[in-house]
C-alpha cells in the first residue's frame, strides 16, 4: 500500500523505554503498525500497555527511543510543526478564562489567522459538534459532555485530516458516552478524517473502528490487530447484532492472550 | 448566607469585646500614675471618680478608646487638611510612597518571577538571595538606604518608596512564580501540539494563569508597602507622614496622638487591601470566574 497512498502513520520496531527512579520501564516494545488514511483505529488495553504514550510518540509529546515511526510520510516532530494533526486529551482542558469560541479560537491565534477566518472556522467546527449557540458560555457552564465537544471542536479547527484522542469520554457516564460515539462517527463518515483513538472500553472501540489494535502490558506491545466487518454506517443498536458480538468476544480473548493474571 | 449574619455579626462581636478589653487595660495600666497624682494631691477620690480620672489623663499609658477617638476625629475632619497636624495629610504623605514603593515592586517582582520562570542560571541563583533579601531587618536598612540616596542627592519620595519596594517585591516575585508555574501539564502539552512559540505560551498561557496569584500576593505587597512607607520616615527625621507622627508622638509622650496616628496607619492599610481585593475580583469576574 505504500505505493499508491502514502500511510498516515507508519512505525516499525518502535520502542520507547522511560529512566526512571525504579529503573528503566519499557512503555513500548517492537510496534510495527500502518494507519492508511481515512481509517477509524482504535487502541485498547489494560493500563499500562502503553496505548496513550504510542499517541503521543505520534504526537510528538514523547520522543521513541528505538525504531522509527513517521506521520504524514515525515517526522513526528516536523507533521507537529506542519500542525497535522488535532489532539483531544482525556479532560476537556479547556481554559477556563476564554469561553467556548475563544478556546476554539486558541489554535487559530497561534498559527495567526484572520479575524474573519477565525469566525469562519469557529461557526464551521462549533455547528460540526453541536454547540451552536454557546458561543459566549464559559467551561464551567457547560456539562462534562458539552466540555469535551468542545475540546473535540477545538481539535477540529486547524483542519488537520489526522485526530488523536486519548480516552476522550473516559470521564463521562455511560448514557452521554454512547451519545458522543454516535456523533463521533458521523463525524468521522462526514470529514472523513484518519481518528486514532485510545479507550479502555471494548463495546466503545468495536463500535467505532475499522480496525482495532489490542495492546498489553510490561512491556507495552501491540498483541492483535483486529479489522472490523461492521458497516461504515452504524446505528447504535449494532452493538447487539451477533456480529458485533463476535467481534468483541475477539478483542476480549486478545486482552486476555495478552494478559498475564498471574499479578 | 446573607452579609449580616456571616459577616457584620461576627466582626462586631469581636470588636465589642476588644473595646471592653482595652477599657479595662485602660483603667489597670493607668492606675499606678493616677494614684501617685492623688496621693500627692491629698485627694481620695470613689472608686467612678478615680476610674474616671484614669481614662482622662492627658498623656496616658494607655489611652482610653473614646480619647483616641476624639482625638483621631478632630485631626482627621476638624483639620484643614494643608495642616500638617492633619492626620488626612500625613497619611496622604504616607501613603503616596506607599503607592509609589507598591508600584515599583509590583514591576520589580513580576520582571523577577518571568525570569526565574524562563531562565534556568536565574532559578538557581536568583532565589536564595531574594529569600535572604527579606530575612534583613528593614529597620537596619532603611537608614543606610536613605543615607546612601542622600549623599547621591536623592531626597523626598523617592528613598521612602524604594524601601517599601524592598518589602512588597518578594510576596509579587514568589506569588508570581508560582502563578506562571501553575498551567498543568496537559495544558502545555496542547501548547505543544500546536507548535506554540514559548512567548504565545507564556502571553496565552501563563499570563492568564497567574492573574489569581498576582493579586493574592499584591493584597500582601500593598501592605508590606505600606509598613515599608512607614519605616522609612522613622529614620529620615521625616516632618510628615504617619511615621513621623508615631515619632513625634514618641519623643513628647503624646500616646493619644500615637494610638490615633496608629488608627488612621491601619484604616490605610485596610482601605489598599480592599482595593486591591475589589481590582482582584473585577480581573476575576472579567476572566469568567465562577460567581461564589
Amino acid at each position: 500500500m505504500s505505493g499508491q497512498s502514502p500511510a498516515v502513520v507508519s512505525a516499525s520496531k518502535l520502542g520507547l523505554t522511560f529512566q526512571t527512579n525504579d529503573g528503566p520501564v519499557q512503555a513500548l516494545s517492537n510496534v510495527d503498525l500502518t494507519i492508511g488514511k481515512g481509517e477509524f483505529v482504535s487502541f485498547i488495553g489494560p493500563s499500562g500497555c502503553g496505548k496513550t504514550t504510542l499517541l503521543r510518540v505520534i504526537a510528538d509529546l514523547e520522543k521513541p527511543t528505538s525504531g522509527t515511526i513517521s506521520v504524514n510520510g515525515i517526522s513526528p516532530e516536523q507533521a507537529r510543526e506542519k500542525r497535522a494533526y488535532g489532539y483531544v486529551f482525556q479532560a476537556a482542558a479547556l481554559f477556563p478564562w476564554r469561553t467556548i469560541e475563544r478556546n476554539v479560537a486558541l489554535p487559530l491565534e497561534v498559527i495567526g489567522l484572520s479575524q474573519a477566518e477565525q469566525a469562519e472556522r469557529i461557526k464551521r467546527t462549533l455547528e460540526l459538534v453541536n454547540l451552536s449557540g454557546f458561543e459566549k458560555k464559559f467551561p464551567w457552564q457547560l456539562s462534562g459532555g458539552m466540555q469535551q465537544r468542545a475540546s473535540i471542536a477545538r481539535a477540529l479547527a486547524f483542519d488537520a485530516d489526522l485526530l488523536l484522542m486519548d480516552e476522550p469520554f473516559g470521564a463521562l457516564d455511560e448514557i452521554v458516552r454512547d451519545h458522543l460515539n454516535e456523533q463521533l462517527l458521523d463525524l468521522w463518515d462526514r470529514t472523513n478524517k484518519t481518528i486514532c483513538f485510545v479507550t479502555h472500553s471494548i463495546p466503545e472501540a468495536v463500535y467505532l473502528s475499522t480496525r482495532i489494535v489490542v495492546m498489553s502490558p510490561r512491556p507495552g506491545r501491540v498483541t492483535d490487530i483486529i479489522e472490523s466487518t461492521l458497516p461504515r454506517k452504524r446505528p447504535l443498536d449494532i452493538r447487539e447484532t451477533p456480529e458485533f458480538l463476535a467481534i468483541a468476544a475477539r478483542v476480549r480473548d486478545g486482552l486476555r492472550a495478552g494478559h498475564s493474571y498471574d499479578d | 448566607m446573607d452579609p449580616l449574619r456571616s459577616k457584620i455579626i461576627p466582626v462586631t462581636s469581636i470588636l465589642a469585646g476588644v473595646v471592653v478589653l482595652w477599657y479595662v487595660f485602660a483603667v489597670i495600666l493607668n492606675a499606678p500614675f493616677q494614684r501617685d497624682l492623688d496621693q500627692r494631691a491629698n485627694e481620695t477620690p470613689g472608686t467612678v471618680e478615680f476610674i474616671g480620672k484614669t481614662l482622662s489623663q492627658p498623656k496616658p499609658t494607655l489611652p482610653a478608646p473614646h480619647q483616641v477617638a476624639v482625638n483621631f476625629f478632630e485631626n482627621t475632619f476638624l483639620r484643614s487638611i494643608t495642616s500638617n497636624r492633619s492626620l488626612v495629610y500625613n497619611a496622604w504623605v504616607t501613603l503616596s510612597s506607599t503607592l509609589l514603593g507598591f508600584a515599583f515592586g509590583t514591576a520589580l517582582g513580576i520582571v523577577i518571577a518571568v525570569g526565574i520562570v524562563h531562565v534556568t542560571t536565574l532559578d538557581r541563583s536568583l532565589m536564595p538571595w531574594i529569600i535572604a533579601s527579606q530575612t534583613i531587618p528593614i529597620l537596619a536598612v532603611a537608614p543606610m538606604i536613605i543615607v546612601v540616596l542622600a549623599a547621591v542627592g536623592i531626597t523626598g519620595l523617592i528613598p521612602k518608596a524604594l524601601i517599601s519596594t524592598y518589602l512588597s517585591f518578594f510576596p509579587v516575585a514568589v506569588g508570581m512564580v508560582k502563578g506562571l508555574r501553575s498551567p498543568e501539564l496537559m495544558h502545555l502539552d496542547l501548547m505543544h501540539t500546536y507548535n506554540a512559540s514559548a512567548s504565545q505560551t507564556f502571553w496565552k498561557l501563563r499570563v492568564p494563569a497567574s492573574v489569581p496569584f498576582l493579586f493574592t500576593s499584591m493584597k500582601v505587597a500593598v501592605a508590606a508597602s505600606l509598613v515599608g512607607a512607614i519605616v522609612g520616615e522613622l529614620p529620615t527625621g521625616a516632618v510628615a507622614g504617619i511615621g513621623a507622627k508615631l515619632l513625634s508622638g514618641a519623643y513628647y509622650s503624646q500616646t493619644i496622638d500615637i494610638w490615633s496616628a496608629l488608627v488612621a496607619g491601619s484604616i490605610v492599610a485596610a482601605l489598599l487591601v480592599m482595593v486591591v481585593g475589589i481590582a482582584g475580583r473585577l480581573a476575576d469576574r472579567a476572566m469568567g470566574g465562577r460567581p461564589a
